[in-house]
């Protein structure tokens, strides 16, 4: 969901990139509050992992393609702050060195990937598990209303451009992400399941106890 | 708790150099829509990245530039990450208090 130049009007990323800049400051800003340096690796491992899944496109539908966007898997395993740092850190790497997604409208997508989509997983997560819900089914939840959060946004953004009419614009972006949604639940539920087996996020357990605490 | 962190780094690694080449070349949600929805052409690039869609460049073989591209990627984001964390990050508490 990497947006191109080109796709949003002045007026709207300039907007999306001024609300970005506030929110990764104050997640800058709790990060600062809640963890120390021995948090380094798991910041980074996490970054490093979700660029890599985000290389690997799995095809949908036989015409498109739709891979990982990690922000429920870095919200579920280092929690909200961390997650929206992670994020907005893997967009700007691939908008700086490897041309994916605009410079221009990289306010735009940290705003939809690493603000919203973080968001959406967190509270998600959380309140399925205060229901009691399985920790895999609550994870697989979180993981495509995050996808379908950022599509939907996407689509808001074209058309408030002026790119493309909204009604056009929404349904089929609704529609290509229920699929590829389907697609980040399984993976970010493997990655969890991959994260409880070799206990390597220790927030991530104290996340379970403070779930069933609840 | 040390060599757990090796293995996620490990896993990225291999998830980079092994499995991206065969990653599916079909345009993703966003590039499906803007085709079909005919605002494709809309689209350009400000900015000129030293490894754009991810193939090293000057290197033919497809699945090799990609995995190259795949493991710079991974470390130098790893790395960015780790920076930007230091310069956030206070250091360790227990040694404050």
């Amino acid at each position: 969901m990497h947006i191109p130049d080109g796709f949003l009007d002045t007026k709207t990323w300039v907007a999306t990139a001024v609300i970005s800049a506030g929110a990764v400051s104050y997640a800058a800003k709790k990060s600062k509050e809640l963890l120390d340096e021995r948090q380094l690796p798991a910041l980074g491992v996490m970054s490093a992992f979700i660029f890599a899944g985000q290389m690997v496109n799995f095809p949908v539908a036989g015409a498109a393609s739709g891979h990982l966007l990690g922000a429920a898997l870095a919200t579920i395993l280092l929690g909200p702050w961390s997650a929206c740092l992670v994020i907005s850190t893997v967009l700007a790497v691939q908008a700086l060195f490897f041309q994916d997604g605009g410079i221009t409208v990289l306010g735009a997508g940290i705003f939809n990937m690493a603000v919203v989509a973080v968001a959406v997983s967190h509270f998600t997560y959380h309140f399925l598990l205060k229901l009691k819900a399985n920790r895999y089914a609550a994870t697989f939840v979180a993981a495509w209303l995050s996808i379908m959060a950022a599509a939907v946004l996407v689509s808001l953004e074209l058309a408030v451009s002026g790119t493309i009419p909204l009604g056009v614009v929404l349904p089929v972006m609704a529609g290509w992400h229920a699929l590829i949604g389907v697609g980040e639940g399984i993976i970010t539920a493997a990655a969890v399941a991959f994260a409880v087996s070799t206990g390597t996020f220790g927030q991530e357990k104290k996340a379970e106890v403070a779930g069933h605490e609840a | 708790m040390k060599r757990n962190w090796f293995w996620w780094l490990l896993a990225a690694l291999l998830i980079a150099a092994l499995l991206s080449p065969l990653a599916s070349s079909h345009p993703d949600g966003l590039e499906r829509v803007a085709e079909d929805k005919e605002f494709l052409e809309k689209g350009y690039s400000v900015l000129r990245s030293p490894i754009p869609d991810y193939l090293f460049p000057g290197v033919e073989h497809e699945g090799l530039a990609t995995a190259l591209a795949g493991i710079i990627g991974t470390v130098l984001t790893f790395g960015v990450m780790v920076g930007i964390g230091r310069l956030v990050l206070p250091r360790s508490r227990s040694q404050k208090s």
